[in-house]
């Protein structure tokens, strides 16, 4: 089952790709034409979002290469067994809603030093994937139409990612014990 | 809450850099976060451009329209504001169906029209509209059907079951949507309430 998964994963985009454009000529749309009138969007859209960037991954690079991560891993220690959960997991916990990169180099640098089919290498990868880097989405995303109050949904994706991470340690815990 | 939470990553971040004596280090972060963005936003236009391209040639063949006619009885109820028949529909689910199959470059371009649509219909431009916090409630915890990346580094790692975390993630994707499906839909009745007593 997760074998066509997976398989399916690789062939996905070359099959949306074929199906998109042949669609396309057979209902008589002028494909070369439209995609290049679509993709010039692509340029403005990019280049909106870069003061929003910066100012993310400013706080965000500041806040980790400090080492505050580090502090709040020694000091939380003790809590944190108690919730079956390993201290070496919470810099991920952190980061996953700040940064997509940061919290991909700490799974890899996880999976890696404790090996994929560890506890900690499965929890990693399960929290890794279920999640999304809610701050950063929300600043993109707002402020590529020029939103500034964002209501209650900087409090909503916080608490989905909360909830998200407590069900990965139950899960991983039951089904891998 | 933006502001707050900014300024408190920013500035804990630079008072533990002067107890270490090392404040350097919050100067060499800040000007090398200011170019990986900037980095980042040059390789998204060639992705973009390229997804933005693919989508406007489904549009014009009729494709996002069958789609979204396709799962109306579910954004009906999602996004009561939405016109049913308004591109931002179309748009919105391009975004869930790239979140789901774990197409994180494609999800950025679709997710970036969709609030585009989605302002078009915004009665007060500077705040973020009812639609538009359930659109991204919804973005922010989706279903995740193929964590390719996380699967790809298992297997670099040489694990003996790279896709066992499939079904664990998708379990905890499910628990995390409907955390935020749930509070979105109090939080929009709360404050519908509020401001009906106002």
């Amino acid at each position: 089952m997760e074998k066509i998964f997976y398989e399916l994963s690789r062939w996905l985009i070359p099959c949306l790709i074929l199906f998109i454009l042949t669609f396309g000529f057979f209902r008589g749309v002028k494909i070369y034409e439209c995609f290049v009138k679509g993709a010039k969007e692509g340029f403005s859209l990019a280049v909106r979002i870069i003061p929003f960037l910066v100012a993310m991954m400013m706080a965000v690079g500041i806040f980790r290469q400090t080492g505050f991560i580090r502090l709040i891993e020694q000091s939380c220690g003790t809590i944190l067994q108690f919730f079956n959960l390993p201290p070496d997991i919470l810099p991920l916990a952190i980061l996953r809603p700040l940064s997509g990169g940061a919290a991909l180099g700490i799974t890899t640098e996880l999976i890696n030093t404790y090996g994929p089919d560890s506890y900690i290498g499965r929890l990693a990868s399960t929290m890794q994937g279920s999640t999304d880097t809610t701050f950063f989405i929300l600043a993109v995303y707002f402020g590529a139409v020029g939103i500034s109050k964002y209501r209650y949904s900087l409090g909503v994706g916080l608490l989905a990612d909360i909830v998200s991470f407590a069900a990965s340690v139950f899960i991983v815990s039951h089904v891998f014990g | 809450m933006i502001n707050l939470i900014w300024l408190v990553m920013i500035l804990a971040g630079i008072i533990l850099a002067g107890f270490k004596g090392q404040p350097e280090i919050v100067t060499q972060a800040a000007f090398q976060a200011a170019q990986t963005a900037v980095k980042y936003a040059f390789e998204l236009i060639g992705i973009m451009s390229l997804w933005l391209g693919l989508m406007k040639v489904a549009e014009e063949a009729g494709l996002i329209k069958a789609f979204a006619q396709l799962l109306r009885p579910l954004t009906k109820f999602l996004f009561p504001s939405v016109p049913q028949d308004h591109p931002a529909m179309g748009f919105i689910l391009m975004n869930f169906s790239a979140n789901i199959l774990g197409l994180g470059n494609a999800a950025t371009p679709f997710g970036l029209k969709a609030m585009q649509e989605l302002q078009s219909l915004n009665p007060r431009k500077d705040m973020a509209s009812e639609a538009m916090c359930t659109f991204l409630a919804m973005n922010t915890s989706c279903i995740t059907l193929l964590p390719a990346t996380v699967i790809g580094i298992r297997i670099a790692a040489g694990s003996t079951n790279p896709t066992e975390i499939v079904s664990t993630t998708l379990f905890a994707t499910i628990i995390g949507m409907s955390a935020a499906l749930l509070a979105d839909y109090l939080m929009r009745s709360y404050n519908r309430r509020k401001i009906f007593h106002c």
